[in-house]
Parts: structure tokens; sequence; C-alpha cells
């Protein structure tokens, strides 16, 4: 269903930017594939490590750790793998969606997925030299603590 | 004259530019071989090793890989258009205004737009405040930027399901405008405008 919306929404784009421009179109299809030859090895990797990981790791291994009711031990340790990791979203999306398959609660899931988009351990050098250092260190540290909020919250509504 | 040697040099530019993309092509298309034969012999390691587990981790892997297959075409020449039609001057140009309602609803359907990684994001948020932008819009922007992007909403429904995509939109929102806001009333704005 979700599949069948991208992909016609995807096509109507496409024969909407041909009939505009096929100059553009064509280096947008050009991007399209260099994006995706980019993600590719990871996102081979990835496929490959579920495969061998979750025939080894029993469900209730990942039930216990990132199972079961709202726990501070771990939504922090979700949000803090989130802050440091760099992980493109097109990749940790799949990952924390197997992680639920398998048994893990949302809201580690949830702190994980906020944290990893919105803190940015390895950007901050970049946040810095372009926004200082007040506007960086208030950002991150709102959105590390925001980020137990929003999965406290998934916890209860979902 | 000088007009021909204009014109030379922006061939030779693009040429370059051609010749680049080639070779960087090159490099992606050996290393998604490489990734491939590296987790072929793993798989053919395992199957030899574990025989019985082996089936369980191919069905597992071949389910995700086709799921993968169904969204990520699609998702990627969404963004590939999107990079194209939606230059980021157009987010500069739209995001100075600062009617403060107006702005903020620019400020997050702007930031929805599939356009760009975090590091792209900085350099523009920073252009902005230069240019008076409101932190709060900026903020905003930002937060919505790197966390609320459209595409990355399909593969998130479609991996980890509507009901959660759902509600963490919303509360990523309201979290991301109150982020915003706080940090207007903290920082004193004119302290960077001053600085930069």
């Amino acid at each position: 269903m979700v599949a069948a919306v991208i992909n016609v929404s995807a096509l109507i784009l496409v024969l909407l930017s041909f009939s505009k421009s096929r100059e553009k179109s064509k280096r947008a299809l050009k991007i399209a594939i260099f994006k995706g030859l980019g993600l590719a090895p990871q996102l081979i990797s990835l496929i490959a490590v579920i495969g061998i990981v979750f025939a080894f790791i029993p469900p209730e291994l990942i039930k216990e750790f990132l199972g079961g009711e709202f726990s501070l031990i771990q939504v922090g340790g979700a949000a803090l793998f989130g802050a440091v990791m760099m992980i493109p979203s097109l990749i940790a999306l799949p990952l924390a969606g197997s992680l639920i398959d398998a048994g893990a609660s949302y809201t580690p899931v949830a702190a994980f997925i906020t944290t990893l988009t919105m803190v940015g351990f390895v950007t901050i050098p970049v946040e810095l030299k372009e926004l200082g250092k007040k506007i960086t260190i208030y950002r991150n540290g709102l959105a590390l603590i925001f980020a137990f909020v929003i999965s406290f919250l998934i916890g209860v509504f979902i | 004259m000088t007009a021909e040697n204009v014109k030379n040099q922006k061939e030779k530019e693009n040429r370059m530019q051609t010749e680049k993309q080639q070779q960087e092509l090159k490099k992606n298309v050996k290393k998604v071989i490489i990734t491939l034969i590296f987790w072929g012999i793993v798989l053919s390691v395992f199957r030899y090793i574990f025989p019985d587990r082996f089936p369980a981790a191919i069905s597992m892997s071949s389910r995700y890989l086709k799921e993968m297959i169904l969204v990520f075409p699609a998702v990627l020449i969404i963004m590939g258009l999107a990079d194209r039609w939606v230059p980021t001057t157009l987010v500069e140009k739209y995001l100075g205004y600062n009617s403060s309602f107006k702005g903020k609803f620019l400020a997050v359907f702007l930031g929805t737009l599939p356009t760009g990684p975090m590091y792209v994001a900085f350099p523009i948020a920073a252009e902005l405040l230069r240019k008076k932008a409101s932190l709060s819009n900026v903020i905003i922007f930002l937060g919505v930027w790197a966390s609320l992007k459209v595409p990355q909403l399909g593969v998130e429904i479609q991996f980890v399901g509507l009901k959660f995509s759902i509600l963490r939109f919303i509360f990523t929102l309201i979290s991301i405008f109150i982020i915003g806001i706080l940090m207007e009333k903290i920082i004193d704005s004119s302290e960077f405008t001053e600085v930069e």
C-alpha cells in the first residue's frame, strides 16, 4: 500500500518533470542512480547482517534488551547511540523496523530515530563553524532532552 | 574572441565534470561489486558451518530485500527530482520573510522538501540568520529538515509502521516548535547578528 503510493507519486512526478524539461529530468534520474549506487553497499550489508543476526539471536534476547516497558536506561542508551552514530536515515529506518519485528519496543526505537536525525555529534564541528557555540549547544542539548519526551509519548499513545 | 574563450572554458569545465562523474560512478560500481562478493563469501561460509540456520537467514534477508526494492528506487527518484527542481536559493528567498505565522509555516514546508543532507542545511541556516530571519524560524527549519523529510517518511511507514510514523511526526513537530521558541527566548538574537 505504502509502496504503491510512493511508486505512483514518483511516476507522476517523473512524467510531470519530463513534460517540463527533458534535460532537467535526465539529470534528476542520474542523481537518483548516483545516490542509489552510493547507498547500495550499505543496503546490501544491512540485508545480509539482518539475515545472519536474526538467524542467531533469539527474539527473546532482543525483547530483553530493547523490549518491555519504558525504561530510562534503555531509552537513554538508544538516544546516545543515535546521537553518536552517523547512519543515513534511509539505512537506519529499515534497521529500526527489523528491531521492532524482532520484539523491540517502540520507545527506544523512537529515541534512536529522533537523536539520529536531530542530534549530530559528528556534524557538530560544521554546526559550530556555521552557527556558533550557543546555538549549537542549545539546539543539540534540547533535541536530546526532547528525544526522551517524544519516545515516552509514543510509548504512551501507540 | 573573449566570448569564444568563455565558451571554450565552459565546455572544458563541463567535460571535466562529466569525467569526474564517470570516475565516481566507476568507483561506486566497484564498491557495490566488492560488497556483493564479500557477503557472498560470508554467506557461503555461513551455510557450510550452520546448514540448519541458513534457510532462516535467507528468508529474513530476502524479505527485507523485497521490501527495499519496492520502495527505494521510487524514493531515490523523488529525491533526485527535488534536487533539480527545488534549488536551495528558493529556500533562502522564502525564509528571509519574517511574518510570524507565514514564516513558521514556510519553515516547516521548506524543511520537509527532499533536499540534501544536514551539512547542506547549516550554511543555509547561517545565511538566513545573517539576513535577519528570526531564530525560531531557522531552528524550526533545521529541525524539520533533519527529521521530517517526505521521502524518508515513506520509508519509515513501510518499515516501522504508519501509526508510529504519524505519532513521531506530530510529537517531533511540536518539539521542534518548542525548541525554536525556547531558544529565541534564551538567546539574545542581537548577539550573533553583530558577530557575523
